[in-house]
């Protein structure tokens, strides 16, 4: 399956899109998923486009932002009006250069813009200034590894990227009925088209690799990656065989993904939809069809019409690029450490699980926040355990991200600090955190303000602990009957006398002494 | 066809300066010789009388109170209609961008305007500058001022014609592969074609972006150097100009001389069919003046000549079909279709057949073809490397020569109608589209005439950059001349 280099999302006006329905649908039997692979295998490549982020658009002064009103965010230039001139957004290059270094690309030391020809409304100068032979990056990998999104564990492997290049979004067309409008405030952001092998097997895979680029393009700083606002567009082309065939099935390519999770679905729907259709006898074409989220099917959306034939030839308006050495190497020292890398570190160096360091090199700032709290000098294992549960919890109930956190790394390692020292509980603690999420105090101000402070003192806790012998004889009588579970209602009352803030062990310790010292 | 009235801009200067006229008066007199002649030479498409007049008194008022922007200011100029001049139309002599007003100014119209210059209204063209006798404009025709049933050259017919008939004093021009020289040769007037890169594009309409350049339509060399040295220079909005320093043209020609300069004459360019007695004459005669003078004259060979209209109309026409894909009616322009067209691909089709005229559609599907699969490496790349060869052979002739002299054009204007198969046409350019090809400067100067008065153009050539050298051969020559 060749995934070509230069697909658009516009070749024929789509007039209609009719369902398609299996023969199984049409008796009224519902197309069951059965995942079974009856010995075929999938072939899956994927066409990622990426928007970069620049503060300006790619060939123009315009702001490279989404949203807005419609058509507030242009110039003659990205108008494609009479005489105006493309002038190429270095910090663009740039970070499309970063990106392919993140993947292990080779960098072409010399590298050149084309002219991509076709009709469409949203392509104001009908063409599209994109990279055909000479794209800024080649032959790179994303490798995907651990436990996939169905659950089972992947076979670690690297997922080849055939290249990367870089091009001008088009504007965005929406359909009204009765007519279009086109808005040109996405015309000319740059984007980067990054096309895989064909290497990937199982959905499973395809979901890591996307997930992979993400997070290499959230840590480099080069895309949010957000799919909702169209920053990461993604088709998919999927084809079967028997596994014991080398040559290609038909290829299929799939539009409409507005989520990984929707790439995951699609292509579990599709792999067995192509396997059910060979092995009811039918035969495949190469085609295009649409995923439907709602419905959770694919429709066939066009056939493959002889190939497209785009023209290609170089930009004249913009001189070809040498990049040399000193700027590759520079580009090079200012990128992050990969997550992959990073991960595999955290395990190492901090001592805390696979587990653990995988969620949290997920996010580059969440990372971040751990080295920060970490180097404070709190347990790794205790700050792993404060984020993943208090401080997750806190921002996903707030809605927040990491960066937005009204806990500092600095502030969360104070809060460790206490606990380890025994000033403050751990169960204190919580409440503490509790506080300092909603007021941004220090923990020590909190606990001060409160008086929270830790009781470890046997004279003072004994008097709690006496108390609680008091008041309970029955209990008293039935931890020496044998039942040692009444042991726990007892500390329960000697935290409730000392308004949590008795040390527990202490508490246990001195309840046990007192309950064995009577009983002797 | 008599004195003409109008100063040229040199002397416009010195009359501003030393109060002699003002630019209500210059602005006046141009338009009332446009009122007097343009109905029979037809060189403008539009001319703004109020504002042109409006902007005259502003700089008057300038002058008066001692802020002018420059010992330019109000003094009008024509401009081809391919160049955007904020809040004037667009047309390119199309019927595409018939209504369309431009919404920002060119880097040379801004140049010009932070000078002081009154953009006087814009001249006719072959449209899209397809052509080289203005008969392909889609909106009017132009005739030559010397012969009315004659062609003024093209595709910048127009600002020839003006600066000819004495309805501008300069003018600015566009020349992908003889655009200003011929009509400059045709009309009699002086026309530089710049070094590419040195003249920003930005604002020019693209015919062939890696061979369009603008340039100067001129009386004298000394205006056209006085002209290069406003427009010439780096432009952050054109990747492709060039970083060397500009300027110092009209400086250096004070000290002008050809002593000593040697002048190649090409020989496969006096070899060429259909050279005319009179063209062949008077560049000759030309040589022999600066051999008088102290020049050398030397023959060099360009042999890739032959190859230079194949590799030309392949390149020009691929680049001009993706250029003028953005005329769809969509944006702006005409949308030819309203109503009619029941799909997006009808409505581009009636768009597109309604508003391009044989000419441009010819040369769209030209570029189309050349550029499609399967055919890229023989005509597109094997031409690219022709453009290479070609552009060695002016590198290795100019190792035997300082300029080079040639004719402009193998005949001197035609009768309108004359040259009726495109073919013909194309063969008109052979002395000047290798030289776009190559990427150096030329220009043409008149050089005599026929016996019944026709112009006749010296081509005379430099290599990349080396625009003063130029000027400064051409302006030793139009002394030696004299008066024609």
């Amino acid at each position: 399956m060749a995934v070509s280099a230069g697909t658009t999302n516009h070749e024929t006006f789509i007039r209609k899109t009719t369902i398609h329905k299996t023969f199984k649908e049409q008796e009224g039997d519902s197309h069951a998923m059965t995942g079974a692979l009856h010995g075929y295998e999938a072939i899956i490549g994927l066409e990622v486009h990426i928007q970069v982020r620049t503060s300006t658009k790619l060939f123009c002064g315009c702001p490279n932002r989404f949203g807005g009103e419609p058509n507030t965010r242009v110039c003659p230039v990205c108008m494609g009006y009479p005489g105006v001139l493309p002038v190429l957004n270095r910090e663009a290059v740039r970070k499309t250069l970063g990106a392919g270094l993140m993947c292990d690309c080779t960098i072409n030391t010399y590298s050149k813009f084309d002219r991509k020809n076709y009709f469409y409304p949203d392509m104001p100068k009908n063409y599209q200034i994109s990279q055909y032979d000479l794209p800024f990056c080649r032959g790179g990998t994303m490798p995907v590894s651990g436990v996939g999104l169905s659950g089972g564990e992947m076979q670690s492997k690297g997922i080849g990227i055939t290249r990367i290049h870089l091009e001008e979004d088009v504007a965005k067309s929406t359909h009204f009925g009765s007519y279009s409008g086109i808005d040109f405030n996405r015309a000319g952001i740059p984007l980067m088209e990054i096309v895989s092998e064909p290497d990937m097997r199982t959905p499973d895979e395809a979901y890591a690799y996307l997930t992979g680029l993400k997070q290499i393009m959230q840590y480099a700083e080069i895309s949010d990656c957000d799919m909702e606002k169209g920053q990461l567009r993604c088709d998919v082309n999927v084809s079967v065989r028997p596994v014991d065939q080398t040559a290609f099935g038909e290829k299929i390519e799939i539009k409409n993904l507005n989520s990984f999770r929707a790439v995951h679905r699609a292509l579990e729907y599709e792999i067995d939809r192509q396997i059910s259709d060979l092995r009811e006898g039918a035969s495949l074409r190469q085609e295009t069809r649409r995923w439907d989220d709602a419905l959770g099917m694919t429709a066939v959306m066009r056939v493959k019409e002889s190939a497209h034939d785009y023209r290609y030839f170089p930009e004249p308006d913009l001189m070809p690029l040498e990049i040399g050495t000193d700027w590759r190497n520079e580009i090079q020292d200012s990128l992050p450490e990969r997550p992959g890398v990073r991960r595999d570190r955290f395990v190492a160096h901090y001592r805390i699980t696979p587990y653990d360091a995988d969620v949290l090199t997920q996010d580059k700032l969440l990372a971040d926040y751990f080295e920060r709290a970490v180097a404070k000098g709190a347990t790794p294992k205790t700050v792993a355990n404060w984020m993943q549960t208090e401080l997750l919890r806190e921002l996903s109930d707030s809605a927040q991200g990491i960066a937005e956190s009204p806990v500092a790394p600095e502030a969360l390692a104070e809060l460790v600090a206490l606990i380890e020292d025994k000033t403050i509980s751990g169960k204190i603690a919580k409440d503490v955190f509790h506080i300092m999420f909603a007021t941004g105090k220090a923990p020590s101000v909190i606990v001060e303000e409160k008086g929270l402070k830790q009781v470890s003192d046997d004279a003072e806790i004994g008097v709690f602990v006496d108390r609680a012998l008091a008041e309970n004889p029955a209990v008293v009588e039935d931890y020496r009957t044998g039942n040692k579970k009444s042991l726990q209602f007892l500390m329960g009352q000697v935290m409730k006398f000392s308004r949590g803030k008795a040390n527990p062990q202490s508490a246990n310790r001195l309840l046990k002494e007192r309950l064995e010292a009577s009983e002797g | 066809m008599g004195a003409l009235p109008l100063p040229t801009l040199d002397q416009a200067v010195s009359a501003l300066r030393d109060g002699a006229t003002s630019s209500r008066e210059l602005c006046e007199s141009v338009l009332g010789r446009i009122d007097t002649v343009d109905s029979r030479i037809g060189a403008y498409l539009y001319v703004d009388r109020e504002e042109v007049l409006a902007d005259a008194a502003a700089a008057d008022r300038r002058r008066a109170d001692g802020s002018q922007l420059g010992p330019f200011d109000g003094i009008p100029i024509a401009v081809k209609d391919n160049m955007a001049v904020r809040g004037q139309p667009l047309t390119c002599a199309s019927r595409i961008l018939k209504d369309f007003v431009s919404p920002y100014d060119a880097t040379v119209i801004e140049r010009l305007r932070s000078q002081g210059f009154i953009f006087l209204g814009r001249t006719n063209m072959d449209e899209f500058a397809m052509g080289s006798s203005n008969e392909n404009s889609g909106l009017q025709a132009t005739s030559n001022p010397h012969d009315s049933s004659r062609v003024p050259g093209g595709s910048s017919g127009g600002s020839a014609a003006a600066v000819a008939g004495g309805e501008a004093i300069v003018a600015l021009g566009s020349d992908t592969g003889g655009s200003i020289r011929l009509p400059a040769s045709f009309c009699g007037v002086v026309g530089v074609k710049p070094t590419y890169g040195r003249v920003s594009r930005y604002g020019l309409v693209a015919f062939a972006s890696s061979l369009d350049q603008i340039g100067p339509l001129t009386r004298t060399v000394r205006d056209s150097a006085l002209m290069l040295d406003i427009i010439s220079g780096r432009d952050p909005r054109d990747s492709t100009s060039l970083p060397e320093p500009a300027g110092g043209c009209a400086s250096c020609l004070s000290a002008a001389s050809v002593n000593g300069m040697r002048c190649g004459m090409p020989r496969e360019y006096f070899e060429v069919e259909g050279l005319d007695p009179s063209v062949r004459e008077c560049v000759e005669n030309a040589a022999r003046q600066l051999e008088a003078e102290g020049a050398e004259i030397v023959e060099v060979s360009l042999p890739m000549l032959k190859y230079a209209i194949a590799a030309y109309y392949i390149i020009a026409t691929a680049e001009a079909s993706a250029n003028l894909a953005r005329f769809d009616g969509v944006r702006y322009g005409l949308r030819d279709s309203e109503g009619e067209a029941e799909s997006l691909l009808a409505q581009y089709r009636l768009s597109r057949a309604r508003g391009f005229g044989d000419e441009v559609k010819r040369r769209i599907i030209l570029g189309t073809y050349v550029l499609s699969s399967g055919y890229y490496d023989a005509y597109y790349l094997r031409a690219q490397k022709v453009r290479t060869l070609i552009r060695k052979d002016f590198e290795h002739a100019f190792t035997e020569c300082d300029v080079i002299l040639s004719p402009v054009s193998p005949e001197p204007a035609y009768k309108k109608g004359e040259l009726a198969t495109p073919l013909r046409m194309y063969l008109a350019d052979i002395y000047t589209i290798s030289v776009n090809l190559a990427g150096i400067c030329g220009l043409s100067v008149p050089c005599g005439a026929t016996e019944s008065g026709l112009p006749i153009g010296l081509q005379m050539l430099a290599p990349a950059l080396h625009e003063k050298r130029l000027l400064q051969a051409a302006a030793t020559y139009e002394a030696i001349r004299g008066d024609l």
